[in-house]
């Protein structure tokens, strides 16, 4: 650990956060329909596709309606993700000649794609066609992304109004959302990747002849087209199956800051938003501090982590002062601790860097801010919404102490909002506790670990973790492209993304539906220092009660045998 | 529900086209024509206009002479740049201290020393294109004896292709192997012996 670390993780959160501000600035325009810069060229295509659709932007949907058309497009988008991945050899631009995706690995891929969880069953070098990763894979890091910050616009117009039945139309927040904003960042995004380094080839690949005479076959992609709105949509969907680690995804310092900052700038950008919305810029930034401050704590943790002695290193007398197995030269430990929280915060999922190799604290504090529910800052869209339900849950908190029905906003929480809030969230420990425990008792199951001892518990609880958390990344010695854990995870992606969003779309409509009132002098403030210890204490409570059994019997008991390892070398 | 399914269906189809296939290939397209050496893979081509590699990928050194890459996980043999990976073994995996112990048995004798933590350790990649500056000149001595040049000589190469931290805060510094590598060979005399 140095200075030079420290300055690198605090200055890349602070650009992340400071770039959130006008981002959400700008979404909140798009979010409310109002006209942006783009219009001139973008308000044809946008009408037009209305009018193909028989969508009436005017009308508004209750939240049943916007439920059913967020489900109806998912699924139509699964079908086709699905069928391209089958049949990508009945596909055009397959110049590597890869056959179509087995039943169990093409269900896992579409699901995860569509789910924004974008779990990597796959090695894309030697099994997806280029066709399959622009048409299937890019076009779905914009459109499950799109789909969350739709359901936050939701979530949004709910505190806004006022006895509303409505939470704004999904079609509509679909097609705003791709068009004025993610499309155009990324395409700005992609360009720079190009300039500096990242290939955006529609070749399968090169053959090198190195310097010492050896054959190298150099795999290439349209990369720097998926790499943008990889992280901007916190997708985390490698092209290549060592992800941002790989140079081509990452190819220096300044790509590797700018695909930090992007993943996390929007997450960010949808509070600032929805303060803009709900005409609550205080009580948005405090959710922003709760963001930050648990951001900036896991990323130290993980830095401070990934600079103990590695045991193998220590043992051979070599300079075990950075644990560099699984990272690479040109990011040291700063920037993949940086990235490492940023990636598990925001259930990205890229890595820059191999977690399972981590030290055990650093790959455990990783699992952990996945468990925490996917909200510092979550993913584009479904980091607000999971955090707003963490607010009712720490309003409720608050309420039962004083004895006061609680509000957020301006909106009285009562029993239903409550009991849909819970239900949101205990989605998390049954799939992710559940599946592990099936997973730990499976001959099948365990026969896919890599590292064995608490480390081989890591390894299956982080994927539990990682598949119900829509985040992604993996301890990835675990191979998991067979029939049980393809299916499992899969089930388990599509709970932590509907069996999640549903309820928070119910609450929306129970609270849009409520009368808008004033703050009065009993009202719990949520905008200070109080509420925003308070809401940490919540989050933490509910993440470490439910998954600290979990966590002891894995990377906490492995770093104890790593203390004890170093101490009698 | 019934009423989701024609938006549904032309609204997946639309982005399809547009985010699938219109962007990809208009970024390919801008990328043709303002950074063709960088969109076609930053390849690096020999005198006669062969391929020899890529300035982002790693690739095998095991001359002498050359200064060696870090260990690589990519693949079975290690630097497969159309299979990349890390090793993904656990701190206390037996297989990683028996493979550091083998990797530091042959690496002791090289240079003064500690050996630094990336010679010993495989990368997220396994195409990591770089090694430390610490690792670049322990390995100067070797380089330099092979090639029948002053050691002064290698370390300058070695300094001309090390790159420093981004704003002197972003990043790690680090010395590019390849174009190190084809910068020793320049600056190796041909009546040299290449070889040992």
């Amino acid at each position: 650990m140095n200075g030079s670390g420290w300055a690198e993780i605090a200055l890349t959160i602070g650009l992340t956060v400071a770039l959130g501000w006008p981002l959400g600035l700008y979404l909140g325009r798009v979010w409310a329909g109002e006209r942006t810069w783009l219009d001139t060229v973008l308000g044809p295509v946008e009408r037009g596709l209305y009018a193909a659709c028989g969508v009436k932007p005017e009308k508004g949907q209750t939240w049943l309606a916007y439920a059913m058309s967020f489900l109806a497009f998912s699924i139509a988008s699964f079908v086709v993700l699905y069928l391209i991945l089958r049949f990508q050899d009945r596909l055009p631009l397959n110049p590597q000649g890869f056959p179509g995706l087995s039943p169990d690995l093409a269900f896992n891929t579409a699901v995860s794609f569509v789910s924004n969880t974008n779990w990597q069953s796959y090695v894309p070098e030697t099994t997806v066609s280029t066709f399959s990763q622009m048409a299937g894979l890019t076009s779905h890091n914009f459109l499950s992304a799109a789909a969350g910050m739709a359901l936050a616009a939701a979530v949004a117009r709910a505190f806004a109004g006022n006895r509303s039945e409505s939470l704004g139309d999904f079609w509509v927040d679909l097609t705003r959302i791709s068009l004025y904003v993610l499309a155009p960042i990324s395409l700005v995004v992609a360009t720079a990747y190009m300039a500096l380094g990242e290939p955006q080839s529609l070749l399968a690949h090169v053959t090198a002849r190195t310097v010492e005479g050896a054959r190298q076959t150099i795999a290439l992609y349209p990369t720097a087209s998926q790499e943008a709105i990889k992280q901007l949509g916190t997708n985390g969907g490698g092209i290549f199956n060592a992800n941002s680690a790989h140079p081509f995804e990452n190819p220096n310092a300044i790509t590797n800051l700018i695909e930090i900052v992007s993943m996390n700038a929007l997450s960010f950008g949808c509070v600032v938003a929805f303060g803009r919305i709900v005409l609550a810029r205080k009580e948005a930034r405090a959710l922003v501090a709760v963001m930050t401050i648990l951001l900036a704590a896991g990323a130290s943790a993980i830095y401070a982590a990934e600079a103990q002695p590695a045991p193998a290193l220590a043992a051979v007398h070599a300079d075990a002062s950075v644990n560099m197995e699984g990272k690479e030269v040109r990011f040291g430990a700063p920037s993949t601790a940086v990235w490492a929280a940023a990636t598990t915060g925001a259930s990205d999922g890229g890595v820059n860097g191999m977690h399972d190799s981590f030290m055990p604290l650093g790959g455990g504090v990783a699992m952990f801010l996945i468990q925490l529910g996917e909200i510092i800052p979550g993913g584009v869209g479904s980091g607000l919404y999971g955090m707003v339900v963490m607010a009712l849950i720490a309003v409720f908190v608050a309420g039962l102490m004083v004895g006061r029905t609680p509000e957020y906003l301006g909106k009285k929480v009562e029993a239903r909002e409550i009991k849909l809030a819970m239900l949101a969230v205990l989605i998390l420990p049954l799939s992710i506790l559940g599946f592990t425990a099936a997973a730990l008792v499976l001959p099948v199951a365990l026969g896919g670990l890599l590292n064995h001892g608490p480390h081989g518990l890591s390894e299956i609880l982080y994927a539990y973790s990682s598949a119900t958390g829509n985040n992604g990344s993996a301890f990835a010695g675990l191979t998991a492209n067979t029939p049980w854990y393809n299916t499992t995870l899969g089930i388990a992606m599509l709970l932590g993304r509907f069996a999640y969003a549903i309820p928070v779309l119910a609450i929306a409509g129970s609270l849009a539906a409520k009368p808008k009132l004033g703050a009065t002098t009993g009202t719990f403030p949520t905008d200070g220092p109080l509420f925003v210890g308070l809401l940490i204490g919540v989050i933490l409570i509910m993440g470490g009660l439910q998954f600290f059994p979990a966590l002891a019997l894995g990377p906490i008991v492995e770093h104890f045998q790593v203390l004890h390892a170093v101490a009698a070398l | 529900m019934l009423s989701q399914i024609r938006p549904a269906i032309v609204a997946t189809l639309f982005f399809t086209l547009l985010l699938g296939v219109g962007y990809p290939l208009l970024v390919t397209g801008i990328g043709q024509l303002a950074f063709p050496a960088q969109a076609g893979g930053s390849l690096i081509r020999d005198a006669r206009g062969q391929v020899i590699g890529s300035a982002l990928i790693a690739q095998n050194f095991a001359q002498p002479k050359y200064l060696h890459p870090r260990p690589s996980a990519a693949g079975s043999d290690g630097y497969d740049a159309s299979g990349s990976s890390g090793s993904n073994l656990g701190p206390l995996n037996p297989d990683l201290a028996m493979r550091v112990a083998k990797d530091a048995a042959g690496l002791a004798g090289e240079g003064l020393g500690p050996i630094p933590a990336d010679a010993l350790t495989t990368s997220g990649s396994g195409l990591d294109p770089d090694i430390s500056p610490v690792n670049a000149r322990r390995q100067a001595a070797r380089v330099a004896r092979a090639r029948g040049l002053a050691p002064g000589e290698v370390e300058r190469v070695i300094a001309a292709n090390t790159t420093q931290p981004w704003l002197g805060v972003f990043g790690q510094p680090r010395v590019n192997v390849l174009k190190a590598n084809l910068a020793l060979d320049a600056a190796t005399p041909a009546a040299q012996p290449r070889s040992p």
